[in-house]
């Protein structure tokens, strides 16, 4: 029997309802920097959400991910460094430039399996990252920042905080709802099916190839977009942003948060970058009552908490959060 | 041709500087199918220890004999502790626990050793050149990083297929419940095996120490590199993780070194210069992609899976 | 379209497979009427799951030719046999486990349904898809799992879900490998029961073992021995004839006991 009121659905109404309200608590506070960090929440989200419907829904485990963030936040960047400020040139563009890149490497990569997949993925998000560190004209490995943020004909002012989060946050939304309809529609069955058993898939007869590749593309897609938006927020892209262990994160996001659920990459986003953020504040406020002096300096080394619990989820709770949501709020829900 | 015949010399000790951590990744990927992504993590450990030993004990030697007996310890113990836990599960799995242990890793050498990182000065007996051949001069660093590494290949070569356990470590990428069958504490091979690369790891960071700065995050580069060795030599095939590492290691230098002067010359100085160092860097991946579009299961597959 | 039910609807020519040395598949000829229960039986090693792999397109035979409804299908690809009406179901199960019972089957039902870009409306809402689906469920007997998981069901079930997902296409002709196997007397029975429900509405070809199960449903035997036919007839005739008497059932009535 499947009821709206469980836990996991009320959590993420109340994730959905606070997100949308924010800006009301920022306004009444004044605390810009909620607003700024959120705003880095919503976009690498939408990112991680691009990346669940092939990990999660179709179990492509590409490592290269991030690479996409790339490629549309220097296609947003060069653009405007070359004179054209208008997001309607802009946005487009990082979509179609890593639709583009997508399309080439997942029609190669996806021709393998396994670790072997894993790999080709991150060689050409490393060959991203060469790319742009080579680019001397556009900073190379210094990076290259934004003159201005893109402009929409006086429609939008993105330099407005709260403006940019909204566009953000419609933006993630739309993608969680466009990730909905593709995963329950014939197209999201087949990918799931190739999910659970791909040699099955292909004995009663589907090309998996061309769905694996579409679904690709649609992932990289979503994703150049949330590069545009990235380089708007920090008025700066570089290589870094392609490095391999960025990549990493976007998966750690993605599990953390539940695969193949809908706003699992959403939680797993938000408890990432709320570790980053306040896990040195944590850790400083337990060692404190044992070792006030080093209880500040502990707190820098926040990740040697981080690494293990990383370790712990995979071991543990497969499920993330999502999972654990669903757990705690009862069975009754069994299925999707 | 002199600096052509040194950047050889300098791709052959990159490459089997490679070799030594491609091999450790490519024999626990075959025998326990399991991807390590904290190897990066084993190599700089080797290059910290051996900086730290060498400094305590005043000998280059003694240091790295230290680190060595000190990587080959956290690796088995890592082994215990984490990894085996892992076996069994899917690559996801592998690959986010051991993205957590790089974390861990990094932020431990930062607690322990600071963030400035260190530096290990190359031996006084070996800080020289020598003749290799007629009117050729070449680092003897380097050179015995070359000699080294090489006895290491043959000492694995020997091992993998001439004793015991080498035969358990080759039964063991092939079949799994036989090797159980047979009685072996397959538990202990596996700690044994794990231990093996980790030191191996060590080794190649402890060597490239002194021709490097030893600092955090050294590792996250290279273990890209030892994978997309692993993968082009085919995993598990440690003969193709030679190839694909003498490959890799002299694409990488040779490319380096003189890519650039033929894409001036094909492109004219300005174009040339321009994508010459992204392109450079980019030969190795664009080598990968080639050869696994026309074997997607790398050059020597140990075994079809 | 009326065929007699005499037709031969599948008919296999001077077939010849080899690998290596050892032939799987040797000269054979069998036809299969339209609307029969055709069972092959054989010793181990007679070439019975080459036979069907061959039928079903896994394998390529080295000569001989295959011929389904009038069709040669010789060299066709397997999901091309399948969309002309030929069936098969998988000895070693291969489900997609984590999905429910009901979306195995609607995934079997839509791989006959064109190609899937579809992006937008709910497939698991789609009557054309569903219904279908629910109906081949029904006829394996499996309706009231429906919304399981694949992975609860038990081993007997499992089978009858690859039945479920061979129907969804709405074959004409069944190819069976070793239904039975490994199931229990109680699940056995079931099975029996409805293949003999099914073979009032399509031509099934069975692989199987179980003699007892055989000489009930099958409205003709063909006896495999080395790749060759021994022996080819009603029941009665198989019973009857001292050939196979001879090279198989002396064994198969040790297995009985």
């Amino acid at each position: 029997m499947r009821s709206a009121l469980t836990l996991r659905n009320i959590v993420t109404a109340a994730l959905v309802i606070g997100l949308v309200l924010l800006p009301l608590y920022v306004a009444l506070t004044g605390d810009r920097f909620v607003l700024i960090l959120f705003t880095r929440i919503v976009i690498l989200a939408m990112a991680a959400v691009s990346l669940n419907l092939i990990l999660g829904y179709a179990g492509m485990m590409s490592f290269g991910h991030a690479a996409f963030l790339g490629l549309g936040g220097y296609t947003t960047a060069i653009l405007s460094f070359e004179g054209v400020h208008s997001g309607f040139l802009q946005w487009p563009a990082a979509i179609a430039v890593s639709a583009l890149f997508a399309l080439a490497v997942g029609a190669l990569s996806l021709r393998t399996r396994g670790v072997y997949f894993i790999m080709i993925t991150l060689a050409f998000a490393q060959m991203a990252y060469y790319m742009a560190s080579g680019m001397a004209r556009y900073g190379g490995d210094d990076g290259l920042s934004l003159e201005s943020r893109s402009t929409f004909a006086g429609l939008l002012n993105l330099s407005n905080k709260t403006t940019f989060y909204y566009v953000c946050l419609a933006l993630l939304l739309g993608t969680i709802l466009l990730v909905w309809r593709l995963t329950n529609s014939r197209f999201g069955m087949v990918l799931q099916g190739v999910r659970s058993n791909e040699s099955r898939m292909s004995a009663i007869g589907y090309p998996t190839f061309r769905y694996k590749l579409t679904a690709f593309v649609i992932a990289g897609t979503l994703c150049g977009l949330a590069g545009a938006l990235i380089a708007n927020h920090t008025d700066f892209v570089s290589p870094s942003m392609m490095f391999w262990t960025r990549s990493g994160d976007l998966i750690v996001m993605v599990v953390l948060g539940g695969m193949g659920t809908l706003f699992g990459p959403v939680f797993g986003a938000l408890a990432l970058l709320f570790l980053e953020q306040f896990l040195p504040t944590l850790i400083n406020m337990a060692v404190r009552p044992f070792n006030p002096a080093g209880a500040a300096k502990a707190g820098e080394y926040w990740q040697l908490v981080l690494g293990p619990l990383l370790l712990f989820i995979v071991l543990f709770a497969r499920g993330g959060i999502d999972g654990l949501l669903k757990k705690l709020g009862g069975k009754h829900s069994s299925h999707e | 041709m002199t600096l052509f015949i040194e950047q050889c010399l300098n791709g052959l000790q990159f490459g089997l500087l490679l070799f030594l951590l491609a091999a450790g990744l490519t024999l626990v990927f075959g025998i326990m199918d399991l991807v390590n992504l904290a190897h990066g993590s084993l190599y700089m450990l080797g290059a910290y220890f051996a900086a730290t030993f060498a400094a305590w004990t005043g000998s280059f030697l003694l240091g790295a004999v230290l680190a060595l007996v000190a990587t080959l310890i956290v690796g088995m113990v890592l082994e215990v502790v984490a990894m085996r836990r892992l076996y069994g599960r899917d690559h996801l799995d592998h690959v986010l626990g051991t993205f957590g242990l790089i974390l861990f890793f990094d932020e431990g050498v930062r607690l322990i050793w600071g963030p400035g990182g260190l530096s290990l000065p190359v031996p006084s007996w070996l800080n020289r050149s020598i003749e290799i051949l007629p009117g050729i001069q070449y680092s003897a660093y380097r050179f015995a990083i070359i000699v080294v590494t090489l006895a290491v290949a043959a000492f694995l070569y020997i091992l993998v297929m001439r004793t015991r356990i080498g035969m358990l470590i080759r039964a063991g990428a092939s079949n799994r419940e036989m090797v159980g069958a047979l009685g072996v504490n397959i538990k202990l091979l596996y700690t044994l095996v794990f231990g093996l690369g980790a030191a191996l790891a060590g080794l190649a960071g402890l060597m490239q120490a002194p021709i490097l700065t030893v600092q955090i995050g050294m590792g996250e580069n290279i273990v890209i590199l030892a994978f997309v060795i692993t993968v082009i030599g085919g995993i598990g095939s440690i003969r193709g993780a030679l190839v694909a590492a003498l490959l890799v290691g002299f694409i990488d230098t040779l490319g380096r070194a003189f890519f650039p002067q033929i894409l001036v010359e094909l492109l004219g100085r300005q174009a040339g210069s321009t994508a010459a160092p992204a392109l450079s860097s980019m030969l190795i991946y664009i080598l990968m992609a080639v050869i696994l579009v026309v074997k997607p299961q790398g050059l020597f597959s140990a075994n079809s899976r | 379209m009326s065929k007699r039910k005499t037709d031969p609807i599948l008919q296999v020519e001077n077939l010849q497979k080899r690998f290596g040395g050892i032939i799987a598949t040797d000269d054979l000829s069998l036809n299969v009427a339209a609307g029969e229960l055709h069972a092959i039986i054989g010793p181990n090693g007679a070439g019975k799951t080459t036979l069907i792999a061959q039928l079903s397109g896994q394998f390529k035979p080295d000569s001989g030719r295959i011929y389904f409804a009038g069709d040669d299908i010789t060299a066709l690809a397997p999901y091309k046999r399948s969309s002309l009406g030929l069936a098969r179901s998988f000895q070693i199960t291969s489900l997609f486990l984590d999905l429910s019972v009901l979306d195995n089957v609607a995934l079997a039902v839509q791989a006959h349904a064109g190609h899937s870009f579809h992006f937008w409306k709910n497939a698991r809402k789609e009557d054309a898809l569903r219904i279908p689906a629910r109906a081949a469920l029904e006829r394996a007997g499996l309706i009231g799992r429906a919304d399981w998981p694949a992975a609860a069901l038990s081993h007997g079930e499992h089978r009858q879900l690859e039945l479920a997902m061979a129907l969804a296409g709405e074959p004409r002709m069944l190819l069976l490998d070793e239904p039975m196997a490994g199931l229990g007397p109680e699940e056995s029975a079931r099975m029996v029961a409805m293949l003999r429900a099914l073979k009032a509405e399509l031509t099934i070809l069975l692989v199987e073992h179980d003699m007892e199960a055989v000489f009930a449903l099958a409205d003709r035997i063909t006896v495999l021995v080395y790749g060759r036919v021994i022996a080819s007839g009603t029941p009665n005739e198989i019973r009857a004839n001292a050939q196979v008497r001879e090279a198989y059932l002396g064994e198969a009535e040790v297995a009985h006991v």
